[in-house]
């Protein structure tokens, strides 16, 4: 008899089920994502208590006051945090805020004059005219890491010389009498790693005694958690505590928006991971049984 | 001594910065500031070395014929004279970074989308990524997947429309934040005291030559 | 901090003390005379608008001055009993200001809203404003002095009045000047003691511990999956004809990951020489691939193969973050490696490589000490070397006695920290069932942590 040929046969289902081609997980995801962006849902969320204090501290202050704000992020980390960015911006027009802008990292004031520019896009700013060096100033990115913010708490107009434009910090009516941190009466930071909130706990809390909230990426928010209610007054954690805050701040964005993305997300990411599980205990109760 | 002026160099500069940790006296307390400042200076120049390396690297792959990277380097090279070009004699000179500027145009317009990408795909990875590694393996594979499970569905209002019927403080975004705030805050600390700890004896061995197979030997 | 009034800025001299300057460009202007409540400083006041010389653009604001509410608000007390001393623990930047508060303080028509602090070279000044502090507080940590010069200080009370249709403004009372004070550098931290009580003693335990292991004692160290794998990792490679990638991290020479990275590297370049396993390793700091280059000449010469070494395997890609994971992205899935090492510093990075080195069937090992990028690692990889796991690698895969003892000095290290931690446990526990009451305050004074706060 001539030699048959070799039949190709199908993994079991569940074998299949255990495997799953990756492409097949990143399309589920795709469109999970995708699709919640052209309706317009809307979802209430139920809010940490970290993100609540950080609402509660960017209240309580007062109309007028002088904050900085650290924008230590870059465009790969923005989806997650110029909506926190924006949000406390947004606050800061409202509460006419005198604003002074720093970055840790080289694109974080750029990071942050796109903030600024979405918050104005906001409907109840759209009669507000601010006037650069007189109701906010960038003073740009310092390197240095943590010794900018050490130098700060001595310093400031010796650590940023001029601002973003080039101007001479001396020649800015806003950052006249501003010597040092010591000066500012809130500091707000948006951290997507190093040099970032951990940095400034260190120095600017720790040292010069600065009363700061934080805004980080998810997967460093984790190890921020010790710092809440003693260094920091509030912690906003990735997309969904920035979602969070929007609403705590009655300032829907994007955040808010994105979330409905998220949560489908997770509800496939967990699907699978029910699936995969399925599939191995019931191969294995098969290999028990055989 | 070309490996002990090197470890010199790292025993009394490491015993400085230590020394000044404790001594916040003149000249011990500014000495650090001024190590990482030219510590700065010289990744400055150092970034020559770098880019040069990369522009020679990808010259030899964009002229190889048979390299299968041929293309690749000649976007590296297109893509680097592009950006320099721009940046140095069409942006406006200093201000080359301001809003408006043709550099801005190609920061806004290229690399923040490229890079967000990047970072975006982390979202898929994460998901193929729990696919797999999450097999109740094992009684320790089972805890991780069931700490998984509860921190994912409370991080969303899925969790919570789930869980609606129970009291508050004990639907879903509660169990979660909870696990985030004790069991996963202490695992956390006991991993970075655990690797202080290994830093420090890392830091040591540097400080006192007894690890130097950084300099390229024993 | 406190909130300091900011509406006199804009309005330029409004105040009924008027000389006094909550800016130093004002103060220059105005030679810092001390004025006080009543007629004599409101004609002072007047005066001094009609002096003033070279001011902000904002003209000056005579309304509050001749409103003849604001005239008539008597201003707040001053404080009392303004001293200054030397800041502990530091370099003589640092003076402390401390004072009696207001007796106006939460309390009266003219409470006090906040203070004011200035600073002079003389008794009779020029005084200059050199921070605020909000009502009820009685310090102020002045940290812009100059070492050994004498300083004077006067705190002003501030008090905030209100003016119909208009934002309130500030009236100022200012204190007698302090006596004076100099800034002092000190010769040791006092409140690092705890700090150098625990190197003492870590160190100690290491360097006894590597004296004990010279002296031949054997020095037992547990299995670690990730290390013992690693030339059956090379091995694999050598077999499939593929290449090995190292990554030793994305940060620079500074950072202590990076050094232990490239420590592995040498002793994993070695082993690629003894296979004959071709081995590259993309970096994404210049001096890191000076120095990954060294390191693996070594090796290779070490094995006796300098042939076998190629400089243009250790090449750099970029410094930032993702161009450098999708530079390696775009390696890996042309090139197909068939093993990956990751030992060092990584970010969100970490994820992007490791998957995508799992997808092309790469075994994978990875070390690292950031907490945040182990779990990714833990998922994505094959074996995955722990925190402190990513430092005893070198003594780990040499087996030298030195590098050994000083992990067994580690652990004395980490069996003191883990008995404090039982001990505070207790403590703590006991203290916070005797007491009763749930005052955070008293039960603060159980905290014996505080013994462990290292300033």
């Amino acid at each position: 008899m001539p030699p048959t040929e070799p039949t190709m046969t199908r993994a079991p289902f569940l074998e299949r089920m255990m495997r799953i081609d990756r492409r097949v997980i990143f399309l589920f995801i795709g469109v999970a994502l995708i699709f919640p962006l052209f309706f317009d849902i809307s979802q209430k969320l139920p809010v940490s208590r970290e993100v609540q204090m950080a609402a509660d501290a960017l209240e309580a202050v007062p109309d007028g006051a002088l904050v900085l704000f650290s924008c230590d992020y870059d465009p790969p980390s923005a989806p997650e945090l110029q909506p926190m960015a924006v949000t406390a911006l947004k606050v800061g027009l409202r509460k006419k805020w005198r604003m002074v802008i720093i970055g840790l990292w080289p694109q974080g004031p750029q990071q942050a004059n796109m903030a600024l520019r979405t918050a104005l896009e906001d409907e109840q700013f759209k009669d507000l005219r601010l006037t650069e060096g007189v109701d906010y100033v960038n003073l740009g990115f310092q390197s240095g890491n943590e010794a900018v913010i050490q130098k700060m708490g001595s310093d400031i107009p010796t650590t940023f010389p001029r601002d973003y434009r080039g101007i001479p910090v001396g020649d800015i009516p806003l950052m006249r009498g501003i010597k040092n941190l010591g000066n500012f009466d809130f500091v707000v930071n948006i951290s997507a790693g190093y040099p970032g909130t951990r940095e400034w706990v260190q120095f600017g809390v720790d040292r010069f005694g600065v009363r700061m909230i934080s805004g980080s990426t998810a997967v460093q928010t984790t190890e921020m958690f010790p710092y809440i209610g003693r260094q920091l007054a509030g912690l906003v954690g990735g997309m969904r505590g920035a979602a969070e805050l929007e609403q705590l701040t009655e300032t829907p964005g994007r955040a808010l928006k994105f979330m409905v993305g998220q949560s489908v997300a997770h509800v496939i990411v967990i699907l699978f991971i029910v699936i995969g599980n399925a599939a191995y205990f019931a191969t294995r109760k098969g290999k028990k049984g055989n | 001594m070309r490996r002990e002026i090197p470890t010199f160099i790292a025993l009394f500069v490491g015993v400085i910065c230590i020394v000044q940790f404790f001594i916040p006296h003149r000249p011990f307390g500014t000495l650090v500031d001024t190590f990482s400042d030219w510590f700065g200076i010289l990744q400055a120049f150092a970034i020559w070395l770098g880019a040069l390396n990369l522009l020679r690297v990808s010259l030899e792959r964009s002229v190889a014929k048979k390299s299968h990277d041929r293309w690749y380097g000649i976007v590296v090279i297109l893509a680097f004279l592009l950006i320099t070009i721009t940046g140095l004699f069409f942006s406006g000179g200093r201000g080359f970074q301001l809003a408006g500027t043709r550099f801005d145009y190609l920061y806004v317009n290229i690399y923040t989308p490229l890079s967000s990408t990047m970072f975006a795909i982390l979202a898929f990875f994460v998901a193929s990524a729990s696919y797999r590694a999450f097999r109740a393996r094992s009684w320790e594979a089972t805890l991780l997947l069931l700490a998984a499970f509860l921190v994912m569905l409370g991080r969303v209002p899925v969790g919570d429309t789930l869980t609606g019927f129970f009291p508050d403080g004990y639907r879903l975004s509660d169990v979660a934040s909870w696990i985030m705030t004790y069991p996963q805050v202490a695992g956390q600390r006991a991993i970075m005291i655990g690797i202080a700890l290994g830093v420090a004896s890392a830091s040591l061995r540097l400080i006192l030559g007894l690890e130097r197979s950084y300099l390229g030997g024993e | 901090m406190g909130h300091r009034s900011e509406t006199i800025r804009h309005r330029g001299l409004t105040s009924v003390s008027g000389h006094l300057a909550e800016r130093n460009n004002i103060a220059r202007r105005h030679s810092g005379t001390v004025v006080r409540q009543g007629l004599l400083g409101l004609l002072l006041v007047v005066a001094c608008c009609g002096l003033a010389q070279g001011q902000t653009s904002q003209p000056s604001d005579t309304s509050a001055v001749t409103n003849p509410i604001i005239a008539q608000l008597p201003a707040p007390n001053p404080p009392t009993h303004v001293r200054g001393s030397d800041a502990p623990n530091d370099n003589g930047g640092a003076i402390v200001v401390a004072w009696d508060k207001s007796p106006d303080d939460g309390a009266g028509i003219n409470n006090v809203a906040s203070y004011l602090i200035l600073r002079g070279p003389a008794p009779s000044g020029p005084f200059d404003t050199v921070g605020a502090a909000a009502a009820g507080q009685t310090s102020f940590t002045d940290a812009t002095v100059h070492e050994g010069e004498s300083y004077f200080y006067i705190v002003s009370s501030v008090t905030l009045a209100p003016v119909p249709g208009g934002a309130p403004q500030p009236i100022y009372t200012q204190s007698d000047p302090s006596p004076s004070v100099q800034g002092r550098a000190q010769w040791f931290h006092m409140g690092r003691l705890n700090a150098l009580i625990a190197v003492i003693i870590l160190c100690s335990a290491i360097l006894y511990f590597i004296n004990a292991a010279r002296s031949g004692k054997p020095v037992y160290i547990r299995k670690i999956g990730g290390l013992e794998a690693v030339d059956e990792a090379v091995g694999r490679a050598t077999e499939m004809g593929k290449k090995i990638f190292y990554i030793p991290g994305t940060q620079d020479m500074d950072e202590v990951q990076t050094l232990a990275g490239i420590t592995i590297l040498g002793r994993v370049a070695k082993i690629a020489a003894d296979y004959e396993a071709r081995l590259e390793v993309p970096v994404s700091r210049s001096l890191v691939m000076v120095t990954c280059r060294e390191v693996v000449k070594e090796a290779y010469l070490k094995a006796g193969r300098p042939d076998a070494y190629r400089e243009e395997n250790i090449y750099y890609l970029t410094d930032d973050q993702f161009g450098f994971a999708a530079g390696i992205d775009g390696l890996v899935m042309r090139d197909k490696p068939a093993t990956m090492f990751y030992m060092g510093a990584f970010y969100a990075e970490s994820l992007i490589l490791a998957e995508t080195g799992n997808s092309i069937g790469a075994i994978q090992i990875a070390g690292t000490a950031m907490p945040a990028q182990l779990p990714f690692f833990v998922a994505a990889c094959d074996y995955t070397l722990i925190g402190e796991e990513l430092f005893a690698a070198s003594a780990y895969l040499s087996k030298e006695p030195k590098l050994l003892g000083s992990l067994k000095g580690q652990d004395v290290g980490k069996g003191i920290i883990l008995a404090t931690i039982i001990i505070g446990i207790i403590v703590t526990s006991i203290g916070a069932l005797s007491l009763k009451t749930n005052d955070p305050a008293r039960l603060g004074q159980y905290n014996i942590g505080r013994l462990f706060e290292v300033q």
